[in-house]
């Protein structure tokens, strides 16, 4: 990795991060993206990013910078300025043309300015979308990456301690040494509004980049989503009555065990038993 | 002796005629020549032609009525003490397949919740077998990869269960280091199987319950672009690896066609599960112990979750109650101590027990539960669809004849109210000689 040295492309922030390295606030950059509203199609604040700059809003003493390598345009402005809007003066944008990949070019940008937690969504609601950006950058890094997160605990001598949202609505707390990168959950808190006068204020700061393409994206074939055919229930039945009765069947264990006359006692134990292999108690 | 089959015409018409007197006689001995107490069914005709009598076929019921019975129970009664085996053969037919010297691997690393494949798994490994099937002359094998201190490798029962699904080969990564969430030291581990067994295909289920994240690292540190989201996979000769794969992108509004490359997430439902063949698992081991590695993130365990404030919909631990629910608090009292999510059939609900958001049924919520312990509820169609997705169901009930014991894994007859409170009791003593021990 780069040392203290500046990044002959970022002076600027170099200089930045440093300062903030001194005066003891935690450098948080989130990465932030144009999202595709899934009804009308439009370009908007991507649900993610924004539960991520919420997360980074809710970290006290937290110095943060919006980050977005992209094109600029018409569209994409107003969405990032949906971004701007939940309270940032600025908002810093790497110029990739469309087409490009964005890796290095973030990878550089980070590696200079040396944030110690990036904030990432999980996938990108536009393009390939395929999650890989946070993994990518964290193997050019070499930083730790922690995924799906519903809040951070707390950051304290360059360990965060974090909040893992697990399916079913579990929880895992996680210790990881700064820096890191992180990928914010859907059971993140909910984003606040974005105000509409802030993010007319707001300034996008463009800063230029060297281009890297994507070689694969473009032999590839993208179609708007085909609904998955439904799974069709194959019965393996030798007659006509198997087959009928697996169509007609009630739902129906079949091989249950039942315990009659049981004292309740050993009624709860055989529950009781199940319950522990299962794993369900704690 | 003669060939010929002497036919008695009238012995026949007898045996045909049920008003006869003497019937029942002819009956009986036309059915000892086949050995039985009841009239053949086929025989050989005159002209070597087998011949059926329709009439004989089924019995007379109770109302007098003649009855057909078509689950073969009794023809498979009448052709005597074959049946059993019988039956044992039809549910092992099951091909057995062993790969000696594979073509290639194809390695799946199944995500196992609560020590078993789940069907998200098996659909993976269906995927894995089409791919290694597909020439059938090279066939490749596929080689499972589990976590963990023998998750549910230790069992030869669960081994069975593994070799129904699809598994050739078997590696078996465990340790302290491994388990819990270790993706530094599963990412590690996997960096050596790939080095040592370099496999054509990584298949990965794209869960959240750790393949997702598990397969991406895993490309990253490969350096190969994977496929995300795939859930169809077709053969193309013209792409690389012999696959043309279709999986979604742009959260899910797009589909992308593509060359399979070599890491592949794939979606629920991806492909059919094995049903026809049972497979030898082979255990594989790596042939140097995994290096240590200082790990930069610290898993600290799960965090106890206030199970009320966890939707219906994905709690993993419900304990419904139903009409035959008279001790309220009780209940409530149970659910807490057992640390389980409240659900309700529709009469609870209708009557004011408990809150119209707890109801699971099909006009409530339609729940997927690990692990479903109905309290009291004999189970309507409406409430059995609504958990026709829960692994293991649990019925306590004072009705043995009632539908949910159909359907339950567990039932125990008696008085709900008693067996909580003993369930409850057994609980907390157990928490307690674990705060003694600790």
């Amino acid at each position: 990795m780069r040392p203290d040295a500046q990044a002959p492309g970022a002076p600027s922030t170099g200089a930045q991060a440093t300062s903030a390295q001194q005066d003891g606030a935690l450098e948080v950059a989130v990465l932030v993206s144009v999202g595709r509203h899934p009804v009308t199609g439009r370009a908007r604040r991507a649900d993610q990013d924004a539960r991520g700059v919420e997360l980074a809003l809710s970290l006290a003493g937290a110095r943060i910078s919006l980050l977005h390598a992209g094109a600029l345009d018409e569209e994409s402005e107003s969405a990032l300025r949906g971004y701007l809007g939940m309270g940032f003066s600025a908002l810093t944008l790497v110029e990739q043309l469309p087409g490009a990949d964005v890796v290095p070019a973030l990878a550089d940008r980070l590696s200079a300015a040396r944030p110690q937690l990036v904030i990432a969504g999980e996938r990108a609601e536009q393009g390939e979308g395929s999650g890989m950006l946070p993994y990518l950058l964290a193997e050019r890094l070499g930083w730790p990456l922690v995924g799906g997160l519903a809040a951070v605990e707390k950051v304290e001598n360059g360990v965060a301690t974090l909040l893992q949202a697990l399916p079913r609505g579990q929880r895992r707390r996680l210790q990881v040494r700064l820096p890191a990168i992180v990928t914010v959950d859907a059971a993140a808190a909910a984003a606040r509004q974005s105000a509409f006068g802030p993010a007319q204020r707001g300034e996008i700061e463009a800063e230029s980049a060297a281009v890297e393409w994507d070689e694969a994206q473009p032999e590839w074939n993208v179609t708007p989503a085909r609904k998955r055919p439904k799974r069709l229930k194959i019965v393996k039945a030798a007659s006509a009555r198997d087959r009928f009765k697996a169509a007609a069947a009630k739902a129906e264990g079949g091989s249950g065990q039942v315990l009659t006359d049981v004292t309740p006692e050993q009624g709860a134990e055989a529950i009781f038993k199940l319950l522990k292999d299962e794993g369900v108690l704690r | 002796m003669s060939e010929i089959v002497r036919r008695d015409p009238r012995r026949e018409w007898i045996a045909r005629n049920r008003l006869h007197p003497d019937h029942e006689r002819v009956l009986a001995e036309l059915g000892q020549s086949a050995g039985h107490g009841m009239a053949a069914t086929e025989w050989m005709g005159p002209n070597g032609v087998i011949r059926k009598n329709p009439h004989a076929v089924g019995f007379i019921g109770p109302n007098g009525i003649k009855r057909i019975d078509r689950s073969g129970v009794q023809q498979a009664a009448a052709a005597g003490r074959g049946a059993g085996a019988g039956r044992k053969a039809a549910a092992d037919e099951r091909r057995q397949v062993t790969i000696e010297a594979p073509a290639f691997l194809v390695a799946v690393v199944p995500d196992m919740p609560g020590g078993r494949l789940s069907s998200h798994d098996r659909d993976l490994l269906g995927l894995a077998r089409q791919l290694a099937d597909a020439d059938g002359e090279r066939p490749g094998a596929v080689v499972a990869v589990l976590f963990g201190p023998g998750e549910g490798s230790g069992e030869p029962k669960e081994r069975a269960g593994f070799g129904e699904a699809g598994i050739d080969r078997l590696i078996v990564l465990d340790g302290d280091d491994v388990d819990g969430y270790a993706p530094e030291a599963r990412l590690a581990a996997l960096t050596a199987v790939d080095g040592e067994f370099a496999p054509r295909h990584w298949l990965f289920p794209d869960s959240k319950l750790g393949g997702a994240d598990l397969g991406r690292r895993l490309s990253a540190r490969l350096g190969e672009r994977p496929a995300a989201g795939i859930w169809q996979v077709e053969r193309d000769a013209a792409c690389a690896l012999g696959w043309r794969c279709t999986g979604r992108g742009a959260a899910g509004t797009s589909d992308i066609q593509r060359a399979l490359p070599r890491v592949v997430l794939a979606l629920a439902e991806c492909a059919e599960p094995v049903s026809e063949t049972r497979h030898a698992v082979q255990p594989l081991a790596l042939s140097q112990p995994l290096p240590p590695l200082l790990g930069r993130i610290e898993d600290l365990g799960q965090v106890a979750v206030d199970p009320a404030g966890v939707a219906l919909s994905e709690a993993e631990f419900i304990l419904s109650a139903g009409n035959g629910v008279k001790d309220w608090e009780g209940f409530h009292q149970a659910a807490k101590i057992l640390g389980a999510t409240e659900g309700a059939s529709r009469v609870a609900v209708d009557d004011g027990f408990m809150p119209r958001h707890r109801q699971v049924g099909a006009t409530g919520t339609w729940v997927t539960a690990r692990v479903y312990v109905a309290v009291g509820i004999s189970g309507a169609i409406q409430h059995l669809q609504g958990i026709q997705s829960c692994d293991k169901v649990v019925a306590i009930n004072l009705d043995p004849g009632c539908d949910m014991i159909k359907r339950a894994d567990l039932a125990v007859i008696g008085d709900s109210a008693s067996i909580l409170a003993a369930l409850v009791e057994m609980v907390q003593r157990q928490r307690e000689e674990k705060r003694d021990a600790a």
